[in-house]
């Protein structure tokens, strides 16, 4: 491998990349390391999965209980939702959403303006940006404060409610320490955040938050992609649960709701949880197709870019694999610890 | 007290006429509609919301890819049309979506080859069919080597050699996924077998391989194959462009076939085993005579979804530079003489409908497969 001239040694790692990255989360610019690179395009990873992961769930559980749902055409609408996008190919669907649906938008001057200052052109979509001034960390407190208070509340209410059998109405006061407290720092702290409304000047938009076409494709491809197969997890699950279960807690007057979350749903999830880790893992694993759109992920920044100039391909595929391979572990992880506490507990 | 009846009193004699359904068991559409429809507010707000989604979505689709469609015409009756679909624009690339640049004269050789194999695999999954050992061995023995040499072509007998690099569309796809096929399983169940061996390092292998192998992207693996493999290999022996990714793709979808195939041999009752070992059959013998037939057969499903996942992969190889059947229409996307506001839209519906027909098909047969089995438990 010496004669042809491919480095062995990790000297690369420090030296000064020289290209661009269009999306950073972390300070980046062309005189940055091979190493910083590396950083950049992992967090990238990071950011779209973890995003994903929240957006395909939810929208897998919305889909997957509609086809349960007494009502036909929802059913109806669900399954083909369902039936379609699973069987059309995630680089397609991400190729469609980039090239045919966010490529094709106006150029900035024409931008498509929705309500609340977002505006909608061929270089992404511009939402307002939040400025925090000096105590906005006081609401942040009070944010933090009002779940501990929450949890502790419960607790203390499932106690008196074993003890007794009294319920307390955790719900409401939840709810009123999560709106209250927040609330009252705000006021407290005087408005400490104001928004700036993107302005069009000259041929683009100063101020505002803009998210990238790039992203926001590979974003809706993988959620909507990953939705369907959540959505028949969740499905299954749920049908799984015997049907004398859902009976027995009518028999005992349970109403309809409390079927649900006391009866129905903790049984569910414990089938669900497993095959549900291995598609946020997919997800995750999915999420490599970002180089086929340019969105600078670890591939398509490190082992693309970097691998390209430095010609060190071993030790970049080496990084890359490892990479991969811990965020999985950490995913399963931590979605075995969530499963343990659902698990039946045997002997 | 007790009283005789006359036997003859109780039997009949005639068979009794079919009674009619009672009238209410087929509701009426109304009654239906109310019950499935409007059975609450919320369902009522529902069936309003889904019914205006579901309209809006198949009118667009309709007018999009029937009514206001291009069937025939240059690209300037495309350009002038942006509310439809350009069908004349697949027409016109309908050989290089199919065929890629492979010479035009040669193509019959394409096309011999996947009548061939299409008649096997048919042959394979039509579960009632003679001599199905038979096809299997032609399937994953003689086929791969034949339909190879028929594609690039023999000098001896008169077929001359295509290079790899004219290859491309629809055929690349299908070979991929093929070639996937017919290495993945064999492999996988080698990988499922070593990873329940009572050899530690056997097993520890095996579980390392499936385990690293299912925890990265297949894009990296295909880097791997494409960048790396020359970089160990002598530069005579390395791989043609093409054998690389497919080396990639089997050696990926071996280790998920590994996995379903460890399911079955884990649900085959240990009875089994323990029976033929009694009879004094050896290992190699109890596996492919008793186990496998019984393991493969009720984990069908899992493998067929496992080839689905693969047939929607093959659409990675572009990333190392084939041109599958979704690059070639990427390339005949951006074809300057089409362009045109709706030839994006058209290429990603062709590319969506014809990837859906294949991989819908699939997962209907593994479902088939799945009703079959589970009647089969029940009787």
């Amino acid at each position: 491998m010496r004669q042809r001239g491919i480095p062995l040694t990790f000297d690369f790692w420090n030296q000064t990349a020289g290209f661009q990255i269009n999306q950073t989360l972390i300070p980046y610019d062309t005189l940055s390391s091979y190493g910083q690179a590396f950083w950049v395009g992992v967090a990238n990873t990071l950011l779209v999965s973890a995003c994903g992961i929240v957006l395909a769930t939810v929208i897998g559980f919305l889909i997957g209980i509609s086809r349960l749902s007494n009502n036909w055409i929802a059913a109806k609408v669900a399954t083909s939702y369902v039936e379609v996008i699973r069987n059309i190919p995630l680089l397609l669907q991400l190729l469609f959403w980039y090239n045919a649906v966010l490529k094709p938008l106006p150029a900035p001057k024409a931008s498509i303006a929705l309500p609340g200052g977002i505006y909608l052109n061929n270089r992404g979509i511009i939402l307002p940006a939040v400025e925090f001034h000096a105590g906005a960390g006081l609401v942040g407190i009070a944010i933090v404060a009002s779940v501990a208070f929450t949890i502790a509340f419960s607790a203390y209410a499932s106690g008196v409610q074993k003890r007794t059998g009294k319920q307390l109405p955790v719900l409401a006061v939840g709810l009123l320490l999560h709106t209250g407290l927040p609330l009252a720092a705000y006021v407290a702290a005087g408005s400490p955040w104001t928004f700036t409304y993107p302005e069009l000047r000259g041929f683009n938009f100063r101020g505002g938050q803009q998210i990238y076409p790039e992203f926001a494709a590979l974003l809706l491809g993988l959620s909507v992609y990953t939705a369907s197969f959540i959505a028949e997890i969740v499905r299954g699950g749920i049908q799984a649960v015997s049907k004398g279960q859902t009976e027995a807690a009518h028999a005992l007057g349970l109403p309809q709701g409390k079927t649900l979350r006391l009866v129905v749903v903790p049984q569910a999830l414990r089938i669900i949880i497993p095959p549900l880790t291995s598609q946020y893992l997919n997800l995750i694993k999915n999420s490599s197709l970002a180089v086929f759109i340019g969105y600078p992920d670890l591939v398509q920044v490190f082992a693309g870019s970097v691998l390209n100039q430095t010609g060190a391909a071993v030790q970049v595929m080496a990084i890359t694999l490892a990479v991969y391979l811990v965020i999985s572990l950490i995913t399963s992880a931590a979605m075995n610890a969530f499963n343990l506490r659902f698990a039946l507990v045997e002997r | 007290m007790t009283t005789t009846l006359p036997v003859a009193a109780a039997f009949h004699h005639e068979y009794i006429p079919a009674t009619p359904p009672p009238a209410d068991i087929r509701p009426s559409p109304v009654t239906w509609a109310l019950k499935n429809l409007f059975s609450s507010p919320f369902s009522c707000l529902l069936t309003v919301c889904f019914t205006g989604l579901a309209v809006w979505l198949v009118s667009q689709f309709l007018s999009f890819a029937l009514i206001n469609a291009v069937w025939r015409g240059d690209s300037e009756v495309c350009r002038a049309n942006p509310d439809g679909a350009c069908w004349s624009f697949i027409g016109a690339k309908l050989n290089y979506l199919q065929y890629g640049a492979y010479p035009a004269t040669e193509r019959w050789r394409v096309d011999l080859t996947q009548v061939i194999g299409a008649i096997l695999i048919a042959w394979l999954l039509w579960r009632n069919a003679p001599r199905r050992n038979t096809a299997a061995l032609l399937f994953f023995g003689v086929y791969p080597i034949a339909g190879f040499a028929l594609l690039r072509g023999v000098e001896a007998i008169g077929l001359p050699v295509i290079d790899t690099t004219l290859w491309g569309g629809m055929m690349i796809t299908l070979l991929m996924s093929v070639v996937g096929i017919v290495f993945s399983l064999p492999l996988g169940v080698v990988l499922a077998l070593g990873r329940r061996s009572g050899l530690p390092i056997v097993r520890a292998v095996c579980v390392f391989y499936i385990e690293v192998v299912r925890g990265v992207p297949f894009i990296t693996v295909l880097f791997m194959a494409n960048f790396m493999m020359p970089l160990f290999v002598p530069e005579a022996l390395t791989p043609d462009r093409l054998l690389r990714p497919m080396i990639g793709t089997a050696l990926f979808s071996a280790a998920y076939m590994a996995e379903i195939v460890r399911a079955g041999l884990q649900a085959i009752p240990k009875g089994q085993y323990e029976g033929a070992q009694a009879l004094g059959v050896g290992y190699f013998t109890m596996m492919r005579l008793i186990i496998l037939p019984q393991a493969l057969t009720i984990v069908i499903p899992g493998i067929v979804s496992t080839f689905i996942g693969l047939f929607k992969d093959t659409t990675l190889v572009a990333i190392v530079g084939i041109a599958d059947f979704l690059r070639a229409v990427e390339a005949a996307r951006i074809d300057p003489n089409w362009a045109g506001p709706t030839i994006s839209s058209t290429g990603y519906l062709f590319a969506a409908i014809i990837y859906w027909f294949f991989c819908f098909g699939m997962s209907r047969y593994s479902q088939s497969v799945e009703r079959h089995l589970a009647r089969g438990h029940k009787s």
